[in-house]
């Protein structure tokens, strides 16, 4: 293959990487920006939206897209629901202490991925993509799925950016994550906030695993490596960063699809490591990081 | 001096009531009804067969329809009156796919659950993992790997392959009839562990003999989700595209394949393992129609059929099309998990020709193993007949290539068993029991 159709079909495959890993990296990063709860559990929210995307659309009969939507909506509302069930059982009862919620995070993790084990099975299920149309470039074939992944993800983005900088709720969450005692003294509900904010976190993890399931099915260990991936774009970006994540989630969704294709994806995930190295030791606070205070 | 030698009755605290207790409790244990089936055997008690199953991990549907398999051949084995007139019971534990557990997972069995032998494992990793665990336990451990690995003699005397051809002489058996057929420039994509190895390894020499070669090779790790990044590597001129791939994403990688190319593709040659236990009339598939797989057992009923066949697929509860009676969806492993009862039967076999009575017998078992020659095709090896090699552990069969036609596989070419035989690269006999 020539080195322009080459590069094209890198760095399709990488916008494709980047979108999902975007959508999941902002999650995280809110989560931390706002409450500082590093929360492993992140995967396996992302792991039970695909299940859940499963579920809902097997059990829709009718055209695929159906199902699809069906599982668009409800698969993130049942995980943040979850996600506010853990925060409120969990997470307020260790008063949000880092080490702690670490800890408690790592444990929610296993839980729920054996929960989904048993549950669900070990098997990998596939999910029926909502439409199927295969567009026909000269010199190789790409799956309009994948296009209209990408296309879906930015919107979310672009939503979830509007809500937070130009809403009263996103001000509310700046707010906070700015400076929490502060705003409990101007009597915004903190409490209530880190609950929102978490199932919200959740939520974007969830809604990224519906719009990859049809690529790639739905399995009780899928949560690992885009957790895996979503901490190198949030240490990379800055944690609490939005602007960064974003930045971030393309840098490195891009560079893994070209890598990938030209090299080895092996290769790509020592660069993207490498790159978390020295980020660590030349910028702890991430390339749009700002210094704790 | 003679002292030591010397026993006496007395001081072993078996009284006449004692002996008349037990004596007493074998009568009745013998009229007991549903006793009366091993009645011959000296012992009653069940033999143990410790089953490692990759019941989770990447492994997991393999290990599903291996245990439906394995219960299968149990119950027909038990129903017709056990090993040397004893029951056998299988104890399943659960290896996750993974190398480090698999170990694990036989030195439990040795150790805890003292099973007999340790059997069932598929995946290559797992047992080149586990191999030197039962060789420190002295443990018969027979794998339904399909890896040359054992083969190799780089393993050890404890581990037995008897129930499914090794990779090494599938390809060899093979590859005449892919330069004939398919084409002469191919391009391999293989998974990136030692199964895939093989086909690396072993593919090259044997399609150079044939006069074709292999122009590109591309290793994919298992656990890869995503594999349209793979394929520009893919060489334009390529004519057959030669994949097996293993793991939980299989059906994306083949889905994939057919996004990048439609119709407009190279010859296609899978080893069924790419859609193992995936409905090959999934949506996005349509692209496979016209293109060749091998299979170790059919998974579609073929019109020709033996008896046998018709039995073991009706035993194991598999409908025509290979899929679990009643659930369509539920596709089998077919082309591997025949391995699994005539593996069973190999080992009642050498169990009834050695006189097993029980783990101190175990280096008996290996030798009357090793002594096997042949497996007729039959009712206790199905897929067909086999010869056995017991200096390398390994048996050879017949391979199925299957086109697909009309959203089926319909066997096109069986090989011969001598297509697959190779010069043994080892010994393992002259090993210490």
């Amino acid at each position: 293959m020539h080195f322009g159709p080459h590069l094209l079909l890198a760095a399709l495959e990488g916008l494709v990487t980047s979108a999902v890993l975007a959508l999941m990296a902002l999650g995280l990063s809110l989560v931390f920006g706002v409450m500082r709860v590093v929360n492993v559990a992140h995967g396996e929210f992302f792991m039970l939206g695909a299940v859940l995307a499963w579920a809902i659309s097997t059990a829709i009969s009718g055209h695929p897209a159906l199902g699809f939507l069906a599982a668009l909506v409800l698969a993130p509302l049942i995980v943040g629901a979850v996600a506010l069930f853990a925060e409120r059982l969990v997470l307020r009862r260790l008063n949000y202490n880092p080490e702690a919620t670490i800890v408690a995070t790592i444990g929610m993790l296993y839980i729920i991925q054996q929960l989904a084990l048993t549950f669900y099975g070990p098997e990998a299920r596939p999910v029926e993509p909502p439409f199927s149309y295969r567009i026909l470039l000269p010199w190789f074939g790409y799956s309009g799925y994948k296009l209209s992944v990408i296309a879906a993800s930015a919107l979310l983005l672009a939503a979830t950016w509007f809500v937070l900088t130009r809403t009263k709720i996103g001000l509310i969450m700046r707010a906070t994550q700015y400076d929490s005692e502060t705003a409990q003294a101007f009597g915004i509900p903190v409490d209530r906030v880190y609950a929102g904010v978490f199932a919200l976190g959740a939520m974007l993890a969830a809604v990224a695993a519906v719009l990859i399931v049809p690529i790639s099915q739905a399995h009780y260990l899928m949560g690992q490596d885009p957790l895996l991936l979503s901490f190198i774009v949030v240490i990379i970006g800055g944690l609490g960063s939005l602007r960064g994540t974003l930045v971030a989630a393309v840098l490195i969704g891009l560079s893994d699809g070209i890598i990938s294709v030209f090299f080895s994806p092996t290769l790509a995930k020592i660069i993207a490591t490498l790159l978390v190295a020295m980020v660590l030791v030349f910028r702890p606070q991430g390339l749009f990081g700002t210094a704790s205070r | 001096m003679h002292k030591s030698k010397t026993f006496d009755l007395s001081k072993t605290g078996l009284t006449r009531r004692t002996a008349l207790k037990g004596l007493a409790a074998g009568a009745g244990l013998a009229v007991a009804p549903g006793f009366v089936r091993y009645s011959q055997a000296q012992s009653s008690a069940p033999i143990k067969i410790g089953f490692q199953s990759h019941r989770t991990g990447i492994g997991a549907a393999y290990g599903r329809w291996y245990e439906k398999t394995t219960a299968a051949a149990i119950k027909a084995i038990n129903d017709a009156g056990g090993i040397n007139g004893r029951p056998v019971e299988v104890i399943i534990e659960d290896d996750g796919t993974d190398p480090g557990r698999g170990a694990e997972v036989v030195g439990k069995f040795a150790t805890q659950h003292k099973t007999d032998i340790v059997f069932g494992t598929l995946f290559s990793h797992v047992v080149i993992g586990s191999a030197p665990a039962a060789g420190e336990a002295k443990m018969p451990y027979f794998v339904v790997s399909e890896g040359h690995h054992v083969a190799s003699t780089k393993l050890n005397r404890y581990v037995f392959q008897p129930g499914i051809t090794d990779v090494k002489s599938q390809i060899q058996a093979m590859a005449p009839w892919i330069a004939a057929n398919a084409g002469k420039k191919v391009t391999q994509i293989f998974p990136d562990f030692a199964f895939g190895y093989d086909h690396r390894d072993y593919l090259p020499p044997a399609l150079k003999a044939q006069g074709a070669e292999v122009i590109a090779q591309i290793a994919i790790p298992p656990t890869e989700s995503s594999f349209t990044k793979y394929f520009p590597q893919i060489p334009a001129e390529t004519e057959v595209i030669y994949h097996v791939m293993v793991g939980p994403a299989v059906l994306t990688f083949v889905k994939e394949l057919g996004e990048f190319y439609g119709s407009n593709r190279p010859q296609l040659f899978g080893f069924i393992d790419s859609l193992e236990a995936t409905d090959i009339n999934s949506p996005g598939l349509e692209f496979l129609d016209g293109s060749h797989f091998w299979e170790g057992s059919p998974r579609y009923a073929q019109p020709d059929d033996s008896a046998a066949q018709k039995a073991y697929r009706a035993a194991v509860g598999i409908d025509d099309n290979g899929a679990a009676v009643g659930d369509p969806k539920d596709v089998s492993t077919a082309a591997h998990m025949f391995g699994c009862w005539e593996t069973l039967y190999v080992v009642k076999k050498a169990m009834e020709d050695a006189g097993y009575k029980g783990p101190e017998d175990r280096a008996k078992l290996v030798e009357a193993t090793e002594a096997l020659t042949e497996f007729a095709e039959g009712h206790e090896h199905p897929q067909g007949p086999k010869t056995f090699n017991g200096k390398i552990h390994q048996c050879f069969g017949i391979q199925n290539i299957s086109k697909v036609e009309g959203g089926k596989l319909k066997v096109v070419h069986k090989t011969k068993i001598e297509d697959g035989l190779y010069e043994p690269e080892g010994d393992y006999t002259t090993q210490a029991l």
